[in-house]
């Protein structure tokens, strides 16, 4: 253990720039004593106000106009206003250079921990993770936006504001299946597949028949080529988005740059949805690690420690299941949790731990935390690196809702038989394809009338929900013809639910 | 190791969520309308200088996504077990198979709620008073137009001479002389050097030296030619018309305090006093509010005497119009001020004085004012007075209004009957 020998960098809790500078360099030196391995930072001091307005702006420095942002500011307003909810210590910007935003109002301590956590921890997970190195042009986003909301601000001129914000409207709904994300098509067998097949047939003789019911005129035309009705897609596709942007017959230029538009930016925070977990915990275990490091050198007072540990615990915190403030899993406290427990896996193996993990028992930890966190996303990180001994810290277990039995049951719990099904169950949990419904564009009846058929993939039989016919008339909107949803349920049936026929073309096509 | 980038953006613009703010409002102004009318008739009207919290149903402000509903099998993962083995059943929480029970149901029963938010002072007034304006805004129109006031914006090179800027002329002349004069300024201290060589070498009367200061008389000449200050130098304070709304107001506050006013009636016309009041504010620059009670005589009172202390007796009518119609000669006559009448009362009069209230209002009073409101707090049919003033109305559509209210819920709808917007256009 180094000595205390060093005077602490300061001990009141108002922040000074000159205090900033300092407290930046010297948590800048334990980093690089560690290895991590960032993009350059800029510090952005900031006031409440501007806090809310970088949230409201989904944390963009610079974004297009949309009321839906007003209704977030005006959301984290009044609970601010009211002391229902303090402003997030940090927000900070996946851009290189990277730019974290400390707030006025925050004392030293605060800044310090920020500093850590976000200039550090989440600028190395953002420049190291292979979702965001492969998904996020760090160096150009921030020129996208000022073109993006540039460009819109055009079409608003040109077009109305009304009409640009209906568009909007549209593509915002879309926005989490305006994204590529892993199919999983159902296991096939021969007799499904046999089933599919009777499927296409009776598919392309209803094909036929919309023509001949809908456009009488074809019919000797039709007849000539009766088999060879061509399905649109080819391969049914799940970013709708895309779809529409480059396929949606009514769509003008400058819409579908806006739909583009929306597409891209919703493709830049896929990778932040996909990796919450592992980054809110990586950011923490680096905030904590490099700030106990300074206190150990004697550079931060004990009453910095205390403080920070404070706060440090209450983003941590994990109520359990029957506390009336659980929420579900706390994404920081199980990253953090994790995090810690890879790094004494490395350093202090167990029995256990060497049995579950031979090949991380006794390595190197800060090589084994930087290949788990370039090479992994939330549910793989779960599934490779959650320990037995963390599923009895925390205590998990699972249970299964099925609406055909009368009661939940409880099927596995932090044991021998449980940790693998346990495991399994969070890992499938943090599975974005799991979360949201898997629904796709099936078919276009691109000779007859130009209808458009969406496919919802069931999966463990569970139903859309409410908001599904609101969802239909915006995608009946951007796509301009009529537009039908089926369920195929995971025995393969297909059955239509909802047909919605847009009344009114647009004007100009 | 060079610092790291500390940028300072407290003080960039704040407001950058102000048009998204905007258009929130915009879109949902039915929805948030309709909660301002709901707040108004709930709170007091005290109240309303200061922002609102309102809420309106969070479902028509909803973004939709595509969502999973209730039904098939879910999974879950959670935290803190303290009793239960694999293998155990737990009964559903609340509905469903409905027998209560057990916590660990997960199903979020999705109850909406409105989504509440702070509306400022001025989004708050702005939707109350959307669709009101006063009639016969015509002076003030007017007035934004012919009105003006003149600032100063800088220099300019034209201007009466009335308007020269001495010092900027000044200025500008020493720079010139310095610019225009100085290669031969420097020409001359060249020669001037050379010149002291040679008289120093003995040389002094030369070929060279001669010719060098006949040369040095010159260039002086030619530097005491340029002019001290010349057309081109001169600068010209520079004002701009800018237009200048006359934005002065006066309202007059008659009520009636005689002995069948209470307490209740009193606080009804208090608020309608307070919503022209603030409708006034919001047009107006500058308002001055006087107030006038009255029984038998009339006196002119401060605010708080106004609405608190109590008189009994008998009611005059015409001794509260007589003194509004001396205090505005002696006042308020110029045309800068825009006149506003309001008056409350509970429609008790002596007779014998209504039809002089109707000459006083309807021939003295009324062509000086842009509107005149009449409010009775009553619940029993209309008396004399109301009847007079009904001639008055007749006399003067549109700029003199009258209703009738039985209790503080009335009061808004009848506030926005009042003062609601006239298409009309007037002449």
């Amino acid at each position: 253990m180094p000595k205390r020998k060093n005077k602490p960098i300061s001990t009141q809790s108002d922040w000074t720039f000159e205090l900033i500078e300092r407290y930046d360099k010297e948590i800048g030196r334990v980093a690089a004593h560690y290895g991590l391995d960032c993009y350059r930072h800029i510090l952005e001091i900031i006031n409440a106000e501007q806090m809310m307005d970088a949230y409201a702006s989904v944390g963009m420095p610079v974004n297009y106009h949309h009321w839906s942002f007003g209704k977030h500011f005006l959301a984290t307003e009044t609970g601010y206003r009211r002391g229902q909810m303090g402003l997030a210590y940090e927000i900070v910007i996946n851009s290189d250079p990277c730019i974290a935003y400390l707030m006025e109002e925050n004392t030293m301590m605060m800044q310090a921990l920020v500093i850590a956590h976000a200039a550090y921890g989440h600028n190395s997970f953002f420049k190291g993770n292979y979702l965001f190195r492969t998904w996020t042009s760090a160096d150009s986003i921030i020129d996208y936006m000022v073109f993006a909301r540039n460009y819109i601000a055009e079409c608003e001129e040109r077009y109305g504001e009304e009409e640009v914000e209906r568009l909007l409207d549209s593509c915002h709904a879309l926005l989490n299946i305006g994204v590529d994300r892993y199919k999983r098509p159902p296991k096939l067998s021969l007799r499904k597949e046999k089933e599919r097949q009777r499927e296409r047939e009776e598919y392309l003789q209803t094909q036929v028949n919309q023509l001949w019911r809908t456009l009488p005129s074809h019919e000797k035309a039709d007849k000539d080529e009766p088999q060879t009705t061509t399905r649109f897609p080819p391969e049914p596709e799940e970013n709708l988005l895309y779809f529409f942007e480059k396929n949606a017959p009514l769509l003008e230029p400058w819409q579908r740059e806006v739909v583009r538009i929306v597409r891209k930016v919703g493709q830049y925070f896929l990778p932040q949805r996909q990796t919450q977990l592992m980054n809110e915990g990586w950011a923490s275990f680096w905030h904590y690690t490099l700030l106990n490091h300074l206190y150990e050198e004697g550079l931060l007072s004990d009453g910095f420690m205390i403080e920070f540990l404070q706060s440090h615990t209450n983003v941590l915190y994990q109520p359990a299941y029957n506390s009336p403030h659980y929420g579900g899993i706390n994404p920081y406290a199980l990253g953090f949790a994790m995090w810690r427990d890879v790094r004494r896996i490395c350093e202090d193996p167990t029995a256990e731990d060497r049995e579950w993990f031979p090949e991380i028992a006794g390595s190197d930890w800060r090589e084994t935390l930087d290949f788990a966190m370039h090479n992994f996303k939330d549910e793989s990180f779960i599934a490779q690196y959650l320990s037995p001994r963390l599923m009895r810290e925390f205590r998990l277990f699972a249970v299964v809702d099925d609406d055909r039995r009368s009661n939940i049951v409880v099927d596995a719990i932090h044991d021998d038989q449980g940790y693998r099904m346990l495991r399994q169950r969070l890992s499938d949990q943090y599975n974005l394809g799991n979360r949201e419904p898997n629904i796709q564009i099936w078919n276009v009846d691109i000779k007859g009338d130009r209808s458009l058929t969406l496919r919802h993939f069931h999966h463990q039989r569970r139903p859309l929900g409410e908001t599904r016919d609101q969802m239909l008339a915006h995608i009946a909107s951007l796509w301009g013809f009529p537009v039908r949803l089926e369920e195929q349920d995971e025995q393969g049936h297909v059955k239509l639910v909802k047909e919605i026929v847009v009344e009114r073309r647009r004007a100009r096509s | 190791m060079t610092g790291v980038r500390i940028v300072d953006r407290r003080f960039d613009s704040k407001n950058k969520s102000a048009v998204n703010r905007a258009r929130f409002i915009r879109r949902f102004k039915t929805q948030i309308s309709k909660a301002v009318a709901e707040a108004i008739s709930k709170r007091g009207i005290a109240d309303m200088d200061n922002g609102e919290k309102i809420g309106i149903p969070a479902k028509d402000i909803s973004e939709p996504q595509f969502r999973f509903g209730k039904g098939g099998v879910r999974h879950d993962v959670l935290t803190g077990n303290d009793q239960y083995h694999a293998g155990d059943e737990l009964e559903r929480a609340g509905e469903g198979s409905g027998r209560g029970g057990s916590q660990a149901s997960n199903d979020s029963a999705t109850h909406e709620d409105d989504f509440a938010f702070h509306l400022s002072r001025e989004e708050f007034l702005n939707i109350f008073f959307e669709d009101l304006a006063l009639p016969h805004l015509v002076k003030t129109q007017l007035a934004r137009i012919e009105e003006f006031k003149r600032v100063r914006a800088g220099y300019t090179q034209s201007g009466v001479p009335t308007n020269i800027n001495v010092v900027r002329s000044m200025r500008g002349a020493a720079g010139r002389r310095i610019a225009v004069g100085s290669p031969w300024r420097r020409a001359v201290k060249e020669m001037e050097e050379r010149l002291e060589q040679l008289e120093n070498c003995g040389d002094g009367d030369c070929e060279e030296a001669q010719h060098l200061r006949r040369e040095i008389g010159r260039l002086l000449k030619r530097i005491e030619k340029v002019p001290f200050i010349d057309t081109f130098d001169l600068r010209f304070n520079n004002r701009i018309r800018i237009p200048a709304p006359s934005t002065q107001a006066v309202m007059f506050c008659l009520m009636d305090v005689s002995g069948s006013m209470d307490e209740e009636k009193k606080q009804a016309a208090k608020r309608f006093f307070m919503l022209l009041y603030l409708f006034l504010r919001r047009t107006y620059r500058h308002i001055d509010v006087v107030f006038i009670r009255h029984h038998t005589q009339a006196f002119e009172v401060d605010e708080d005497e106004f609405f608190h202390s109590r008189e009994s007796g008998g009611t005059v009518v015409s001794s509260a119009l007589e003194l509004m119609q001396k205090i505005v000669r002696e006042r308020y006559s110029s045309s800068a001020w825009n006149i506003y009448g309001a008056q409350a009362s509970d429609g008790e009069n002596w007779d014998s004085d209504s039809p002089r209230c109707r000459e006083i209002l309807g021939g003295q009073i009324m062509p000086y004012v842009q509107y005149y409101a009449y409010i009775e707090i009553t619940a029993v049919e209309p008396q004399n007075l109301w009847h007079e003033y009904e001639e008055v109305a007749a006399a003067w559509p549109g700029r003199f209004a009258m209703q009738r209210i039985a209790g503080l819920p009335d009061i808004y709808p009848v506030f926005h009957e009042l003062f609601r917007k006239q298409l009309v256009a007037v002449a």
